[in-house]
């Protein structure tokens, strides 16, 4: 059972309340404070995406947080709801890297150059949050569920703190 | 504290200083985006972006500078952006974005590489330097 879980509707305001949530459970959980900023923005990234899924294929449906405090790890999984074609890269258009690409455990960084076009309506393509994410957590895996689309990170975290 | 504070500052009639401060995310960018339109509706073609008071930056606002960036090139124009070190210079840094934009520590330094910058404010009798302590922007 995750220490945390937040739902929220798909809004873009709603988005800064997550991080906020994340990096209070993050610090209460033990990661460093040296690490609480990666926390902050990787969480946020996962959220955008999440949210412009949502508001593209299902704007009814509740994005979902669940934060865990693992005894050694802090792992934060987002879930959306979007059908399987909205895939990493929800804004529609092609995806700066594929996802087995932004997927990087205890390695480091996943290899990253192109600097992805902006989108029409001035954004980049979700995917690019996603590379964002695999620069800021060391363990990052993207799977798609049965529910959508699930990213699930984690940073280390001391068991005695708190 | 709201989000996001966007205060342009004018030199000349094409150069523009525009000081932010809060946070540049999912929400706050279309405000930003929507600022420098604005902008560039209204003559400026030489933005300099102060960051410095930026506390945080995630993909949809670097989307957002880029887009202006983009907007300002095509109109023989220029973004210059003035950021800290730390963890706004690191985001930059994360996505390769540090080799697409001039990233300055100060306003008068993006100034001082600027020919168009050196002429608006040379235009008012003042230094840089001297231009920036005016506005407040040291």
């Amino acid at each position: 059972m995750a220490t945390v879980e937040v739902t929220f509707t798909p809004l873009p305001a709603h988005v800064r309340t997550a991080r906020l949530v994340a990096t209070a459970v993050a610090r209460r959980s033990g990661v460093a404070e040296t690490l609480l900023d990666e926390v902050r923005l990787a969480v946020g990234e996962a959220c955008s995406r999440a949210v412009e899924a949502h508001r593209r294929y299902c704007p009814a449906e509740p994005v979902r947080i669940e934060l865990t405090d693992l005894g050694g790890r802090f792992e934060v999984v987002v879930t959306d709801a979007a059908p399987p074609e909205a895939g990493p890269d929800a804004s529609g258009f092609a995806p700066a890297m594929d996802t087995a690409a932004v997927s990087a455990t205890n390695g480091g960084p996943a290899p990253f150059h192109p600097v992805p076009a902006e989108t029409r309506d001035g954004a980049f393509p979700a995917a690019f949050g996603l590379a964002v994410i695999s620069g800021l957590a060391d363990d990052v895996q993207v799977s798609s569920t049965e529910s959508g689309l699930s990213v699930r990170m984690s940073w280390p975290a001391s068991p005695t703190a708190g | 504290m709201k989000p996001l504070q966007l205060e342009p500052i004018s030199a000349g009639g094409d150069c523009c200083v525009l000081r932010i401060a809060g946070e540049i995310d999912v929400y706050t960018a279309p405000e930003l985006r929507e600022c420098v339109i604005q902008l560039i509706g209204s003559g400026t073609r030489y933005l300099i972006a102060d960051l410095r008071r930026v506390d945080f930056l995630d993909s949809t606002g670097l989307g957002a500078l880029v887009g202006s960036l983009k907007r300002l090139r095509t109109r023989d124009g220029s973004l210059t952006l003035v950021i800290s070190a730390g963890r706004i210079q690191e985001i930059f840094r994360i996505t390769g974005l540090d080799r697409a934009f001039a990233l300055h520590p100060s306003v008068p330094d993006a100034m001082n590489t600027d020919q168009h910058w050196h002429e608006a404010i040379a235009s008012e009798g003042l230094s840089a330097g001297e231009w920036c302590r005016k506005h407040g922007l040291l």
